[in-house]
């Protein structure tokens, strides 16, 4: 590839004959629907195929956490273990070992033994970290999807209803998407995780305790809404004033089964594209929300509050922020990679037309 | 003309051939070894239709294909220089900008928006031969000039989007110009212009090229360009040169079938003179060359009563901008238009872009956005008195076929789906009578009921074109509005359609708003035409009576600037003075002028000036 | 001209009034927030809760307390904390603004330098091993959260590699004034600045090679080449020239928003008294006028960045200019 002129061998071959050939008689192949066909192209994309499998491998992985911790590390680790000893070749060792730095005062967990105990060593309370890295995993990738999710649904309803309404509804609801596009995202977070972590949160029959996982899900999904929303809105408007659906209006379809039918199976594509990109921006803003202290709050854990765990044992048990930050990396990396690939076969920008 | 090739070839291509990298490492060939000769002073024409591989033959030529995804193979020797041997870097200094020049088919796209123009030719005079600024300057104006663009001077500072796409051409002219080229490569120039606009580039061109002296390869798929600019003609057709000769020679005796073909679909304007009733285009067999002559329209329109009733037709939309996105000016799309259309009749609604013959298409439908005043009557029914739901009822009765059948298709439903959604939506009766309409409706424009399980992306755009035409049958209208349906088809496959369309008028009766920039197409296909200009109909009568004695200067224009595909009736004047289409947009103060008809002859009206 | 700068400027104060109503409105019309709560500490009797509420005036109508604390902020300028009673406000901000400002003026010079080179760079190479390099590394620039990789670089560059020949040079966490010594304000920002700017690089090097390559499609490119202009007076001055605005827009934003206060995570990890930490710290303690203040301090920058890439847009884009 080469960033000169590449013609599409499709548009030169074609002579008023359909692309493919069409089957004579016989059994025809079934048609090859727009969703089909992105799926087709999906598979036979390497690095859609490897950066998936990768996702699924993480997932399933962090997955066995609860086994991991059971029969691997033998543990709990959400509870401290500061008196906790293990045998390392033959010899009991404390978890908690006197502190080979300046005056030789406190104590410095464990490092990594590189066995099925404290395979990664312990934080400052003596818990396994590679449990408690599995255990993080699990809520990191489920409070990321979760969001994603609310997000994705937030941003459809904001961006159809501002797109479809047109008028005074769109003008208030792109107004309000501007104002909070200009906020900036890390301080609204923190504005909102302060106001509802200051105590736990009760609104009508709903009650939420600090601990729960809701609160940084509802944070999260909501701090991107204007992001999607606002070319969602934008592909809502191209749709309406598109020829297909003139065409359905001057056929005298109903304005419902307009919406219904014909702009929002199109409206779909540019929400699914944004999915894995905005799982990954989700994964990196709760690390640094709980990194804040304000994100996934104790005893629960996330790779975010393992890697708070990690600051104030940087230089002696680098580990501890090593792997979260590693494991953060990877998975953002695999996500963007498979987003990538989504969007050059879903955005109608990079289809190529005259 | 009578020698064919009057000196030693400038350009010579031998055995050209162009393959793309497709799918898995292999290379699909899409021109299949094409030769030709071009002198100095000639102008060769390379015709065919869409995928005939001659764009792809044009850009190989100045190697502006992608070395990665493409491969060319055989000779292009260009001014003693063998192109295929040279490097990138030499294609650069040698050949490129300054043996060889191109201007393309989109004016609109193909200059850079964010320099002036000025800048871009300037840089087209500077990058091969430094001069002074001033001395530049100096040069660049005076090229201007010479593509006669009014005010060069003042003009050179202007960016692009101060220029109408015909005047951007002539810029794009104007560059190619800039280094005398030996070879002048014109990919389609005129295609995406207005007719009277392609009327003045091609007498300018061919103005420019005895000038200069230059050898012109001219690639289009219109043989009334052809037949209007070429001494020789190469046809080609799926990347295989199938007809080669001098134009008199192609377009009188054609020895190939396709060309015979190609030919006798070529709407020819005048032709249609002492024809009472719209005639079929003649088919003819690719493969064998037999030929069938067009069939008249057998059904008369019934002209005791109108169907469609079009009165003081008036469509506006707001120009907003400043601190409150205030109304500061109008765009009078249409103004004050009356017609009828009658039972099996066709009116055609001919004029150029910009000229609100699409809106108006829209407005009767009440699908214009903007404000639209009037009275539409469709027999009884006032549509314009309409709440939102009868309206939407009412709908039935007035199909519409789209200019570009591809977007006005749901890329997510099936053929079946798109079919039977408005029948049923329209309560015509149970899902298994809407398949068994829609398999039938397939049959009746050529497509097997199989295909009705497929997507839109799966047809080809004259197919796509016929599953619009059966989807606005699915309704059993009384009027159809064909808003420019034929003209982005190709030639052979647009004699097809309009086949067809005359085939359905035959047997339902259906009346058709034919709207459509192409002359040539509208005498065929009409009962009655009615011209118009900047929003108002100038002149309306029937078809003979408006094609034969135009009475209006613009008609008289316009029915001028039409290419014939005739090569013994050329008639484009020369130097004529560029006119710019006035564009409809009013200060809010703007009161339309009323206007006067003059009956010249029965039904035969037109605008007092 | 006038008219359209006007209307930007109202637009301006219009979106600043909106973000500080929303921020008021998060702090005391959120169900289950009780500032007086929150400043009395955690286990005050009730007395002493509804004696701080009166001494705050957190008893009035929300309006009134909003009208006080703005006339408070930007009339007689003694804005003055709940937490740190007697710590004037405005002045605390203006101490921390240049911190934050040299730290995201350094990054960002350093981030459209490199990002652009990364882009065009990786453009012109598309499909061999610079293209794959640069991508590879911009994608991972991206995935990594901005705090970790300062981390990692205090763990190498004050710790494991501190005593070799490499890092000695490297002061400790801080900040250092200008006015006090331009190489030590230098010395103590190169990380931080190769820290944020990291990020940024990746973001905007993937950015301008996809809008470089996009814009390679445009007919007018096929124009450039067919004029005869070498590839690489091409790929600069008729491909990157396009490509860049919608970086140049990006930048402002960005730009705007950090040094607004969000670049409190490189802060934090670098022990840098900037903005977004004030702003960060007042948050925990729900210190609310410097919330408001720093909030709105915020505000005004992406509001500005944002103006200001208008114009810009301007200047570069004619079609803008239009009407």
């Amino acid at each position: 590839m080469s960033l000169y002129e590449s013609e599409d061998p499709d548009m030169t071959t074609d002579l008023d004959t359909p692309p493919p050939a069409p089957p004579a008689g016989g059994d025809p192949a079934p048609p090859l629907g727009p969703w089909r066909r992105a799926l087709r192209g999906l598979a036979s994309s390497p690095a859609a195929v490897l950066s998936g499998l990768g996702i699924l491998l993480i997932v399933l992985a962090m997955a066995l956490a609860p086994a991991y911790a059971k029969y691997v590390a033998k543990t709990d680790p959400f509870r401290s273990g500061l008196s906790a000893k293990i045998m390392i070749d033959g010899t009991r060792v404390p978890v908690m070992q006197r502190s080979t730095e300046g005056l030789g005062l406190g104590v410095t967990p464990i490092g990594p033994t590189w066995g099925p105990q404290y395979f990664l060593g312990a934080d400052n309370q003596g818990r396994d970290v590679a449990a408690r890295f599995l255990y993080g995993g699990q809520n990191s990738l489920f409070i990321a999807g979760a969001a994603t999710l609310l997000c994705l649904a937030c941003a459809a309803l904001v961006g159809i209803v501002a797109g479809y309404a047109g008028g005074a509804i769109d003008a208030v609801l792109s107004n309000l998407i501007d104002m909070i596009w200009a906020f900036p995202v890390y301080l609204l977070a923190i504005s909102l995780s302060i106001v509802m972590l200051g105590k736990s949160f009760d609104f009508g029959p709903i009650h939420l305790s600090s601990s729960s996982l809701i609160l940084p899900i509802v944070i999260i999904g909501l701090v991107y809404v204007p992001y999607v929303a606002r070319p969602v809105r934008g592909r809502v408007i191209a749709i309406t004033n598109s020829e297909f659906v003139l065409a359905a209006r001057a056929l005298g379809i109903r304005p419902s089964r307009i919406l219904w039918r014909h702009i929002l199976p199109n409206v779909a594509t540019t929400l699914i594209v944004f999915a894995p990109m905005l799982m990954a921006l989700n994964i990196v803003t709760e690390s640094s929300l709980s990194f804040l202290s304000v994100g996934v709050q104790a005893p629960n854990a996330s790779w975010g509050t393992i890697l708070q765990d990690g600051q104030a044992l940087l230089y002696s048990r680098p580990v501890v922020s090593m792997a979260p930050g590693i494991a953060i990396m990877v998975t953002v990396m695999l996500l963007n990679l498979f987003g990538d690939v989504l969007r050059d076969i879903l955005d109608p920008k990079s289809v190529r037309g005259r | 003309m009578t020698d064919p090739t009057p000196a030693a070839p400038i350009l010579t291509v031998r055995d050209l051939r162009v393959s793309f990298a497709g799918a898995r490492k292999s290379w699909n060939r899409v021109v299949h070894g094409l030769s030709l000769d071009v002198a100095a002073g000639e102008t060769v024409a390379l015709v065919g239709e869409s995928g005939s591989g001659k764009s792809v033959t044009s850009l190989a030529m100045m190697r502006l294909l992608d070395p990665a995804t493409s491969r060319i193979e055989g000779s292009i020797t260009l001014d003693g220089h063998e192109l295929l041997a040279l490097s990138e870097a030499d294609m650069v200094a040698k050949i490129r900008g300054q043996r060889a020049t191109m201007i393309f088919q989109e004016p609109m796209t193909s200059l850079h928006p964010i320099y002036t123009v000025g800048d871009q030719l300037i840089e087209a005079l500077t990058c091969h031969r430094p001069m002074a600024a001033s001395a530049a300057r100096k040069a660049a104006v005076a090229l201007m000039e010479r593509v006669r663009i009014p005010d060069a001077a003042r003009r050179l500072d202007d960016y692009p989007h101060a220029f109408s796409g015909g005047m951007r051409q002539r810029v794009m002219i104007a560059m190619a110009l800039a280094s005398r080229p030996k070879l002048l490569i014109a990919d389609e120039p005129t295609t995406a212009l207005d007719v009277t606009v392609q009327g003045e580039i091609l007498s300018l061109l061919k103005e420019l090229q005895a000038e200069y002296g230059m050898a012109m390869l001219f690639v289009t798929h219109d043989m009334g360009v052809v037949a209007e600019m070429a001494d020789r003609t190469v046809v080609m057709l799926r990347g295989d040169v199938v007809e080669e000769g001098t134009t008199e020679q192609v377009f009188r005796a054609p020895r190939q079938p396709y060309t015979r073909a190609l030919l006798a679909s070529v709407p020819a304007l005048g032709s249609m003179a002492g024809e009472p009733v719209p005639l079929r285009f003649p088919v003819i067999d690719i493969a064998t060359g037999a030929a069938t002559p067009g069939t008249p329209l057998a059904r008369q329109p019934d002209f005791s009563a109108p169907l469609l009733e079009v009165r003081d037709l008036v469509t506006r939309f707001d120009v907003r901008g400043g601190l409150l996105r205030r109304k500061v000016a109008r765009v009078h799309a249409v103004e004050n238009l009356s017609f009828a259309i009658h039972p099996a009749e066709t009116l055609a609604l001919v004029g150029e872009s910009g000229c609100g013959k699409s809106t108006t298409g829209r407005a009767i439908i009440r699908l214009a956005g903007g404000q639209s005043s009037g009275s539409v009557r469709l027999g009884a029914t006032e549509l314009f008195g309409l709440d939102a739901a009868r309206l939407r009822r009412q709908r039935r009765e007035i199909q519409m076929i789209p200019q570009d059948p591809l977007a006005s298709l749901n890329p997510r439903m099936t053929i079946g789906e798109a079919l039977v959604e408005p029948f049923l939506e329209h309560r015509m009766g149970p899902f298994a009578a809407a398949r068994a309409k829609a398999a039938r409706l397939m049959d009746q424009v050529g497509l097997a009921p199989q295909m009705l399980e497929r997507f839109p992306h799966e047809f080809s755009g004259g197919q796509r074109q016929r599953l619009c035409i059966a989807r606005a049958l699915m309704l059993d209208p009384k009027v159809i509005i064909a808003d420019e349906s034929v003209s982005a088809l190709d030639v052979s496959v647009k004699a097809q359609v309009v086949n067809l369309l005359l085939d359905i008028q035959e047997r339902t009766g259906i009346a058709f708003l034919f709207i459509s920039h192409d002359i040539a197409v509208v005498e065929r296909i009409s009962h009655r035409i009615a011209v118009m200009y900047q929003g108002e109909i100038v002149e309306i009568g029937p078809r003979a009576a408006v094609m034969e004695t135009p009475l209006h200067p613009y008609t008289r224009r316009l029915i001028d600037a039409v290419a014939i595909p005739d090569p013994a009736r050329r008639h484009l004047r020369r130097s004529q003075p560029p006119s710019d289409l006035m564009n409809p947009i009013r200060d809010l103060s703007f009161v339309p002028p009323s206007r006067r008809y003059r009956e010249a002859t029965p039904g035969h009206f037109v605008r007092e000036d | 001209m006038l008219a359209a700068m006007l209307s930007r400027l109202a637009r301006m104060v219009v979106v600043m009034l909106g973000i500080s109503i929303l921020t008021f409105l998060i702090f005391f019309a959120t169900p289950g927030a009780d500032p007086a709560a929150r400043i009395a500490g955690r286990n005050a009797a009730p007395e002493t809760v509804a004696a701080v509420r009166h001494d705050f005036g957190l008893d009035q109508p929300i309006w009134v307390q909003y009208g006080a604390m703005m006339r408070k902020m930007f009339i007689t300028g003694d804005l003055t904390s709940f937490v740190n009673r007697g710590e004037k406000i405005v002045p605390t901000l203006r101490a921390a603004a240049p911190v934050t400002l040299s730290l995201v003026a350094g990054a960002a010079v350093l981030w459209m330098a490199l990002g652009a080179l990364t882009g065009i760079l990786a453009a012109a190479t598309r499909g061999r091993w610079p293209d794959k390099m640069l991508m590879g590394l911009s994608m991972m620039a991206v995935a990594m959260p901005v705090f970790w990789v300062g981390e990692m670089v205090n763990l190498i560059t004050q710790s494991r590699l501190h005593n070799t020949w490499a890092f000695s040079w490297v002061p400790p966490l801080g900040y250092v004034p200008f006015t006090e010594s331009p190489l030590r304000w230098a010395l103590a920002l190169v990380f931080p600045w190769l820290t944020l700017a990291f990020l940024y690089i990746g973001l905007y090097g993937r950015m301008l090679r996809t809008g470089i390559i996009e814009t390679y499609q445009e007919d007018y490119i096929r124009t450039a080449r067919a004029k005869g202009l070498t590839a690489r007076r091409v790929l600069l001055k008729h491909a990157t020239r396009s490509a860049i605005i919608p970086v140049v827009i990006m930048f402002g934003m960005d730009f705007g928003v950090l040094v607004g206060g969000a670049a409190v995570l490189t802060e934090v990890v670098f022990g840098l008294n900037g903005v977004g930490r004030l702003t960060y710290q007042a948050l925990k303690v729900l210190d609310l006028p410097m919330i408001m203040a720093s909030v709105l301090y915020a505000s005004f920058f992406v509001v500005l960045a944002n103006a200001i890439v208008d114009l810009l847009c301007i200047l570069i884009d004619p079609r803008m200019r239009r009407k």
